[in-house]
């Protein structure tokens, strides 16, 4: 199989993938069996397109055109096999994760998850390996739609708030910001194809730059930079495997991602750097970095938290890409990865702790660690990386962000990136801290761990977070390319 | 035949209305009309296909020669036009038949197709004819069958309906045959080629200038254009839904295209936004309409109504177009014209079954339907979001034009108009799939809507997703279109 064939089935998998577990909804084993077959081959077939990229083979393929100098097309480069091979590799973590999580909460309407599941990674792949920004655009749009039903998916009165938060939000932006900043270079550029170096050079002035910029930072609320983060917290409703993969890996990093391929493949970093005032958009990321993280501190609700710090570490990656030096460029990059390994253990901790003992509050938590001492280490764990507390993936990335500050003596990055750790381990630590050290003190009910299916996947998820601190060669061999070899 | 086809396209149904009204029954009329509209389906496309080859096609009734002889001439435009009637009627006609069983009754089925027939006939020659006084005629017969066909509703409330919209209806053909009046006078004919000869060198006259206020005003009444559309919602909601389908498609989708034919052929462009302030009249209509139509239909109870608003809405997106005075507004205003078409005959079709299985179109005959009528509802989404403009719909593929020509232009404020309309358009939609979702169904026992009205129903919805996707067809023709029209091409 060529890589290009693989990167045709990469895209088709989840989408037959759906199908299928539509239509073997009725015998649940079949179907969760037929979930994992998926997610495996789509993994396999990404690491096939992989290959192909470091070979050097010819990848890429357009289906059809849409108008002059656009169509439907698809290629790859060294950030989108990255975010491809993050979603499709923890799917299959996730998969196993849901299957306990579903189970053991009696979720109504398993099947219409299943495949909303499989349709929602179905747009985080065609968002992954697009080739120009209209492909993205529509993907980005799958993606939305595909998780709407699995944010209601309770379907009481408070989903439903949710949901429309959700939907209101992310369609709002993508609409009003997004869609014609598209049309607007498009009309400028007479192409929407992601070129390295960009497009726009010659093409716009930079003074009007500084309002396409905006349009796409907003635009991507995905990326949940402040005001256009509330959709975030609102997506908190749905079940818990939703948010560890999509709300905190496939849909968030699709927004970042977007971001960087824009800076990267739309602007040209040369060029945005000519642009006056660029520097607002590192300034908007470090003040939601600070703010969310505020915020983070005064939440209840371990899930909520979570969407907090989320917001506040996607924005980590957002000033790290605006700040436009090669080193920040990387950490950005890598941060997606580094993240996507802590946030998701920590969302699966938190769902391994509300179907074993019904707890969803942080006051609740006193003592926790020695009934479920698994899940509790692997929250330690996701929490120091975001903290950024080596041996975890999240100092790696720090690492690269906080180089890059240097190298443009750029001190604001640096200062926020300070009071950022100090904050992250002002709400992280104290949890950890009490779960171990206190008595309990609220018991609901009688419990030690959650399910083997669920403490197998979120020990998986934490092991991966201590790795990727040992074992990141690759990937950062990969990312380097974006800026043109190491700098 | 080929030579024919111009005017079979119209012949066809005006031949087969009193064989209809003669039959008895209620399978005998509508199997005939169903036949009839697809062989003028057949008919345009194969004129389509004929104007792509020879770029216009001209045709003498009679054998006479203009201005002596009614001509028929086609271009792109009216080509485009012409496969969006019938192919709407021949998706209508076959869904009527359960629909008007229940809805009109078995008694009255010969006179409703007639009627039927004689609307599709009627929109037809407006599009085909190159004669402004032969438009007027085929106006009216639209009209008049139009009137009866609301009547026909099952509402009595259909008769004040199709009263008021008698009266709005008679003074937009007064007003259009006044101007048309005007015209000849001045220029001693009605052909559209010959007079847009001779007015070039009479446009300073304030005769001239009069005759295309009063051509314009007639026909914006006629397309509904913001504050001209008060006869709208009540038409189409107290109609049967096999009318408010074919009306909310393709009605004034035919005074949108005479309105374009007479400001860019037949004035031309110069006089209509050089002489006259058509731009500065249009635009300012056209972004209240769209802003305050969406905003209307978003606290509409009946689901039929919210759409009627929502169609003065797309109007005026697509009279922004127009406005524009471009190549390619031109182009986004015909792409419109088609797609939305596509998308409110599917959405009203929709309603029709949920009407024919539900017995009302409020919300509260929408709670739970995604339940008990899936596949219903699941069009009814697809079509939402193309209403919406989602990507892979044809929704997106008019507004990504129709941006883009503000764009062009640098219109950022009418390119904020237009983002809002669209985000109206989430709410109002999003407010029925909300209902749809995870509301609570009246009575769970309701079943399916029949096949007979599925099939056509997913046939535009995939018509839908199609063009939005393969727009290589319409985007093409439209493009081309608007250049015929920007040149004056089709009658120099």
């Amino acid at each position: 199989m060529t890589a290009n064939t693989a990167l045709i089935l990469a895209l088709l998998t989840p989408l037959l993938g759906a199908l299928m577990i539509g239509l073997t909804g009725r015998w649940p084993n079949l179907r969760e069996t037929v979930t994992i077959i998926t997610a495996v081959s789509l993994f396999a077939l990404v690491i096939r397109v992989l290959l192909g990229l470091n070979a050097g083979e010819d990848i890429g393929f357009e289906l059809f055109t849409v108008m002059s100098g656009v169509g439907i097309a698809f290629n790859t480069e060294p950030l989108s096999i990255l975010f491809a091979m993050i979603a499709s590799g923890l799917w299959i973590v996730t998969s196993v994760y849901a299957f306990g999580y579903m189970r053991s909460t009696n979720e109504i309407n398993q099947t219409r998850f299943y495949v909303c599941f499989a349709i929602a990674l179905f747009g985080a792949m065609g968002v992954a390996f697009s080739a120009n920004l209209l492909t993205l655009f529509i993907f980005y749009e799958v993606l939305t739609l595909s998780t709407y039903p699995l944010v209601t998916h309770k379907g009481d009165a408070k989903a439903k708030a949710g949901g429309r938060t959700y939907l209101g939000i992310l369609m709002t932006t993508s609409i009003v910001f997004l869609l014609p900043a598209i049309i607007w270079v498009y009309s400028v550029a007479g192409t929407l194809d992601f070129t390295p170096g960009g497009i726009l050079e010659g093409n716009l002035a930079a003074g009007s730059a500084t309002l396409l910029l905006m349009l796409f930072l907003f635009g991507v609320a995905k990326a949940a930079v402040m005001p256009v983060h509330k959709w975030l917290p609102a997506a908190m409703v749905a079940p818990t495997p939703v948010s560890a993969l999509l709300h905190a890996v496939a849909v968030v990093k699709a927004g970042v991602f977007t971001l960087i391929k824009v800076v990267i493949y739309i602007f040209g970093t040369d060029y945005l750097a000519e642009v006056p005032y660029e520097s607002i958009a590192v300034y908007l990321a470090g003040f939601t970095v600070v703010a969310a993280s505020c915020v983070a501190i005064r939440q209840t609700n371990i899930k909520r938290l979570l969407a907090y710090s989320t917001i506040s570490q996607l924005s980590y990656i957002v000033m790290a890409t605006m700040a436009l030096a090669p080193f920040s460029e990387i950490g950005a990059a890598i941060h997606i990865a580094s993240h996507a390994f802590g946030k998701i253990t920590l969302f699966f901790t938190a769902g391994a702790i509300y179907v074993a003992s019904k707890k969803t509050e942080i006051t609740q938590l006193n003592g926790i660690g020695w009934r479920m001492p698994y899940t509790m280490v692997a929250f330690a764990i996701g929490a120091l990386s975001m903290i950024g507390v080596p041996p975890t993936a999240g100092f790696v990335s720090k690492w690269f962000i906080i180089a890059g500050a240097f190298q443009l003596d750029n001190y604001f990055v640096l200062v926020v990136l300070v009071i950022s750790t100090a904050l992250n381990a002002a709400y992280f630590l104290p949890i950890i801290f009490n779960a171990f050290f206190k008595p309990e003190d609220v018991k609901l009910k009688e419990h030690g761990e959650a399910p083997p299916s669920m403490v197998i996947a979120l020990c998986f998820t934490a092991s991966l977070t201590l790795l990727f601190f040992f074992f990141n060669g690759p990937v950062l061999d990969l990312e380097t390319q974006l800026v043109g070899g190491m700098p | 035949m080929l030579m024919h086809l111009p005017v079979l396209v119209v012949l066809a149904p005006l031949l087969a209305a009193p064989v209809v009204a003669l039959t008895r029954g209620a399978i005998w009329p509508w199997l005939l009309s169903t036949l009839v509209s697809w062989f003028s389906l057949l008919c345009a496309v194969l004129l389509l296909i004929q104007v792509q080859q020879q770029g216009l096609v001209i045709y003498t009734m009679g054998g006479w020669e203009a201005p002596w002889g009614i001509e028929y001439r086609i271009d792109f435009a009216n080509a485009l036009l012409l496969v969006l009637i019938t192919g709407l009627a021949s998706v209508v006609m076959p869904y009527a038949r359960l629909s008007v069983e229940q809805e009109v009754g078995a008694e009255r089925s010969p006179m409703f197709y007639a009627a039927l027939l004689l609307l599709s006939l009627g929109l037809s020659g407006m599009a085909a004819t190159g004669d402004a006084f032969n438009v007027f005629v085929f106006l009216e017969i639209s009209s008049l069958a139009t009137y009866t066909l609301i009547a026909m509703g099952r509402d009595r409330r259909a008769l004040t309906a199709s009263f008021s919209y008698l009266v709005m209806g008679t003074i937009g053909g007064t007003f259009y045959l006044i101007g048309i009046g005007l015209l000849y006078v001045m220029t001693g004919t009605l052909n559209m080629a010959d007079l847009a000869e001779r007015l070039p060198a009479i446009s300073d006259s304030s005769t001239v200038r009069t005759g295309f206020a009063f051509i314009v005003t007639g026909i914006c009444l006629k397309l509904a254009l913001f504050p001209l559309h008060l006869w709208l919602p009540n038409a189409y909601t107290y109609s049967p839904s096999a009318v408010t389908a074919l009306l909310g498609a393709t009605a004034t989708k035919v005074a949108i295209y005479i309105l374009i034919r007479f400001v860019f052929t037949v004035f031309g462009p110069e006089f209509s936004f050089g002489a006259e302030p058509l731009a500065e009249v249009l635009i300012p209509l056209a972004v209240i309409g769209l802003l305050s139509a969406s905003t209307v239909s978003i606290g509409q109870p009946n689901i039929k109504r919210m759409l009627a608003y929502s169609s003065v809405a797309q109007i005026g997106y697509i009279v922004l177009g127009i406005a524009m005075g471009t190549a390619m507004g031109l182009t986004a205003a015909l792409l419109h014209m088609f797609n939305h078409g596509l998308m409110k005959g599917a959405l009203f079709m929709t309603l029709g079954a949920v009407a024919y299985r539900m017995g009302g179109t409020n919300l509260s005959d929408m709670q739970g339907l995604a339940k008990t009528m899936p596949l219903t509802f699941w069009a009814f989404v697809i079509g939402g979001l193309s209403l919406i403009g989602v990507p892979l719909t044809v929704g997106f593929v008019s507004k990504w034009h129709l941006i883009l020509a503000a764009v062009e232009l640098g219109w950022w404020p009418i390119v904020i108009a237009i983002l809002v309309g669209s985000m109206l358009a989430v709410v109002y939609v999003g407010r029925v799939v909300e209902a749809g979702f995870f509301g609570e169904a009246k009575d769970p026992t309701r079943r399916e809507a029949p096949a007979s009205l599925l099939i056509p129903i997913w046939v535009l919805i995939f018509a839908n997703i199609y063009f939005g996707i393969d727009t290589r067809l319409t985007v093409d023709i439209a493009e081309a279109a608007a250049a015929q029209l920007m040149a004056g091409g089709s009658v120099r």
